[in-house]
């Protein structure tokens, strides 16, 4: 048996609009987009020019840093326009779809296990299905030179309104399985998952986890981040500097499954349309690339909201005109706060959701809530203390750990686990400080600086 | 409220960048986001935000602060009536002392904010709310006959120098109400100790009672503990002393609602009456058995009810900003100032009421005891490999 890990510190964030469990396939919209921006330090270079006809899994443009990177067409079609900004920036290329069957850049059937490492890493690269593949510290694409400590798959979520992940595999298990098995071969043996265990998951068929042995199965109770990977790194086996550890979401698992089961690079996602402004939350099939109005369309119940790729805590700002980013498992869609409440401050606030008890609200701890975007107050210094503690399970001072990234103080900040972290972890610091700090923005800067200057 | 709604909007434009008042920008401010929490929305990060701030902070801490105030007032009108021997009921004593309190309250917010607000418009940063607690933290701590102009001059200079210098709420790292105390302590030393702690403005027709002493507790107890009132009294506060300091009772009912909000740290609270008992223990134990009345003979839990011990404990070394900030460091930090209290009460005469002063004390090693646990933590985690 692998470790069974109770997290104590964190807070669940109970909102209302969470998906029901159906899938629906949404059909294909008429124009995909890939955008750089969705691949953090990705340099494009474009390999295809407007009009020409390309097949899914042929590549579209690559890393000039790391040219073995490249990112695939989810579809094949016509390459309609490569969407430029300033300093001729690309920000989209964009491919008109073919409406009757997908073409696909064919590969061999294989069993991954039987497969050699090297095989194995240069197919991932050459279908493009390595970005998918992901690498702690930093939470950048592994570099495939490296050979990492292990690989980290988490196997559920536990942010606000996020997806089963045990229904969204369950939608594919022999792809999962065949994945895992890829993902095994890879890390040489030290692939570790992490279960759900208390309430276990009633979604996760474990059956699918065959062939992994049982004392790298983890199981972590308590409130998120508890599904989070680099929590469950930490508790695992903690990275220490020089150490690199590749992480894959399962979603991703089921992309790598069906390259080797299916022979095709077919980057379909299972995604989780929630949140408070959705009429029927549930879950949809779609394309990476395909427009955010396939998903949301008709299917708001509000006109001003807010549209986040991803969950409420570390999300990105979307539209309907956006497309669908490559990591993407969850849309939500809260309304905006942008209204000014009379002496706020002041009201009892039975309907306001704080850690704190500074508001009634704490009298109903079962209310399921619908939060907007408002921020509930300015910016101020930093003065209530111990509140980041409370939410971040690790054995890490965050507070002392962001005032060493703000100073700049390479040494500190490795002294106080930079190398752990990753923004995501620090949400909810972010979400429960009474100063309105954005937490997550520095542990962005602090990652990127250690990056280019440790 | 949408007619305050665009008053507001109306003028906010002679506020903004090239108005005509642009340079009262904060000051506009700090009056538009009292008025209304603004419509801002999250940017980047995350989307949702606790429904905490500063403002609902500070305001927590003052509903904590009400029951020390309504009792010291009705205290005060209490020793004014004792002291001339006439029967007073319960509103008269409370009405009485209201309108005693209630100008060094406004004074003490007149002048505070006025600092602030000019501070923020020179420097041109926004208006913080941690004067909402200083404010009313710098009457209760003082003895209601201390002149009003002593007590605009305190608050001044607390917000000045206590805060303002190094940048406003979050950067000071003295407690600003205790060293407005502190400062009127050491400049006006006769308006702080001595017989000053009752009112004693003359009431027709009735003469002070013989007998009476103005005499504080801390200064009796120097002297010969047994003099001190009986315990029940001290933990209720039917004595003198500074206007909200007295009861231990209403102290409590602050540290509850603090904690329980989650405002207040429990571990500073906690382990601040612990030290002090534990200090009090050991020197009872150390005590010489040929001088019965050596202050070193007293109860230690004396100590909890004497002067502004309680008080000190639930609402000025909770100060977050001033406090430790490591969850051990305020441990330390609590149990330090608890046991240093009572070390200078016994042994040191001159300065009888400890708590301040063991506060500002480690109120400047707060930073020292959080640099030495976080670097035990690094050496844990150093370990761990």
């Amino acid at each position: 048996m692998g470790k069974s890990i109770r997290i104590r510190r964190g807070y669940d964030i109970r909102l209302e609009g969470s998906a029901e469990k159906t899938s629906s396939a949404l059909p294909l919209s008429d124009v995909i987009a890939l955008k750089p921006s969705d691949f953090p330090s990705f340099l494009p270079k474009v390999l295809v020019s407007p009009g020409e006809e390309i097949l899914a899994g042929q590549p579209v443009f690559f890393d000039k840093d790391r040219p073995n990177l490249r990112i695939c067409s989810p579809v094949s079609g016509e390459v309609a326009e490569v969407v430029r900004g300033e300093k001729r920036q690309i920000l989209e290329v964009r491919i008109i779809p073919d409406r009757e069957t997908t073409r696909y850049l064919e590969f061999p059937k294989q069993d991954p296990a039987g497969v050699s490492r090297g095989d194995l890493l240069q197919r991932l690269l050459d279908s493009g299905v390595w970005n998918y593949i992901r690498q702690r510290p930093y939470g950048l694409i592994a570099d495939p030179a490296d050979v990492p400590k292990s690989i980290f798959v988490s196997c559920f979520d536990s942010a606000p309104l996020a997806p089963s992940l045990g229904f969204v595999v369950g939608q594919e298990p022999e792809n999962f399985q065949a994945g895992l098995q890829a993902l095994q071969v890879l890390a040489n043996g030290q692939l570790h998952l992490g279960l759900r265990a208390d309430p276990a998951d009633a979604d996760l068929d474990e059956s699918v986890l065959r062939g992994i042995p049982p004392e790298h199965i983890h199981r972590f109770s308590g409130p998120h981040p508890a599904g989070n990977v680099g929590i469950q790194i930490h508790h695992i086996s903690p990275i220490q500097k020089g150490e690199v550890v590749w992480v894959v979401h399962p979603q991703d698992v089921l992309v790598i499954g069906r390259l080797f089961r299916e022979g095709r690079y077919r980057a379909q996602r299972t995604i989780a349309l929630t949140g408070s402004c959705v009429a029927r939350p549930q879950y949809f099939q779609m394309l990476a690339g395909q427009r955010i109005s396939d998903l949301t369309g008709a299917r708001l119940q509000a006109d001003h909201c807010r549209i986040i790729q991803g969950n409420v805590l570390t999300g990105n700002r979307s539209s309907a005109d956006d497309f669908l980013s490559f990591y993407t498992n969850q849309v939500t869609v809260i309304p905006e706060g942008d209204q000014p409440e009379f002496l706020g401050w002041l009201l009892p606030g039975f309907k306001k959701l704080s850690l704190s008890r500074t508001y009634f609200s704490w009298l109903a701890p079962n209310r399921v809530y619908r939060l907007d975007t408002n921020t509930h107050g300015e910016e101020r210094a930093f003065v209530m203390t111990g509140q980041y503690d409370k939410v971040l399970p690790m054995d890490i001072f965050p507070v002392h750990l962001l005032k060493a990234i703000l100073a700049r103080d390479i040494e500190r900040m490795e002294q106080l686990g930079i190398y752990e972290i990753a923004e995501e972890d620090f949400a909810l610091c972010e979400f429960v400080c009474t100063s309105k700090i954005e937490v997550q923005k520095i542990v962005a800067e602090g990652l990127d600086y250690i990056r280019k200057e440790g | 409220m949408k007619f305050l709604q665009r008053i507001l909007a109306s003028v906010k434009p002679n506020f903004e960048k090239g108005g005509r008042f642009e340079k009262f920008h904060p000051a506009f401010e700090a009056l538009e986001t009292f008025l209304f929490v603004p419509g801002q929305t999250t940017a980047h990060g995350v989307h949702v935000r606790d429904a905490m701030d500063l403002k609902r902070t500070m305001m927590t801490v003052i509903i904590a602060l009400v029951p020390t105030l309504l009792f010291g007032m009705w205290n005060v009108g209490y020793q004014h009536h004792l002291a001339y021997g006439m029967d007073a009921s319960l509103m008269d004593n409370f009405w009485f002392g209201c309108w005693k309190v209630l100008p060094i309250i406004v004074v003490s917010y007149a002048a505070g904010l006025g600092v602030e607000f000019v501070f923020s418009i020179l420097r041109g940063h926004p208006v913080s709310e941690g004067y909402l607690v200083t404010g009313l933290l710098i009457p209760l701590t003082l003895p209601v006959t201390v002149p009003l102009w002593m007590v605009a001059l305190a608050a001044i200079f607390c917000t000045l120098l206590g805060k303002e210098i190094f940048g406003g709420t979050g950067m000071n790292f003295m407690n600003p109400a205790l060293l407005a105390r502190v400062f009127l302590f050491f400049a006006f030393p006769a308006y702080m100790s001595g017989d000053i702690w009752t009112d004693l403005s003359p009431e027709a027709g009735q003469a002070i009672v013989d007998g009476y002493s103005g005499a504080t507790n801390l200064v009796a107890f120097d002297a010969n503990y047994h003099a001190l009132p009986s315990a029940g009294d001290m933990f209720w506060g039917f004595e003198q002393g500074s206007i909200g300091e007295t009861s231990t009772a209403a102290c409590l009912i602050g540290a509850l609602i603090l904690i329980l909000s989650g405002v207040g740290s429990w571990q500073v609270i906690v382990s601040c009456f612990a030290g002090a008992l534990l200090m009090g223990l050991l020197l009872n134990g150390m005590a010489p058995a040929d001088v019965p009345n050596h202050a070193m003979h007293t109860p230690a839990y004396y100590h909890w009810l004497m002067g502004g011990f309680a008080f000190g404990a639930v609402y000025m070394a909770t100060d977050p900003v001033t406090a430790a900030q490591t969850e051990r460091g305020k441990w330390i930090y609590g149990l330090l100032i608890g046991a240093f209290t009572v070390v200078l009460r016994v042994f040191n005469p001159a300065y009888p009421e400890g708590m301040m002063l063991s506060i500002l004390l480690l109120n400047v090693f707060a930073p020292l005891i959080d640099h030495i646990v976080v670097e035990q933590h690094i050496k844990k985690r150093l370990n761990r490999a």
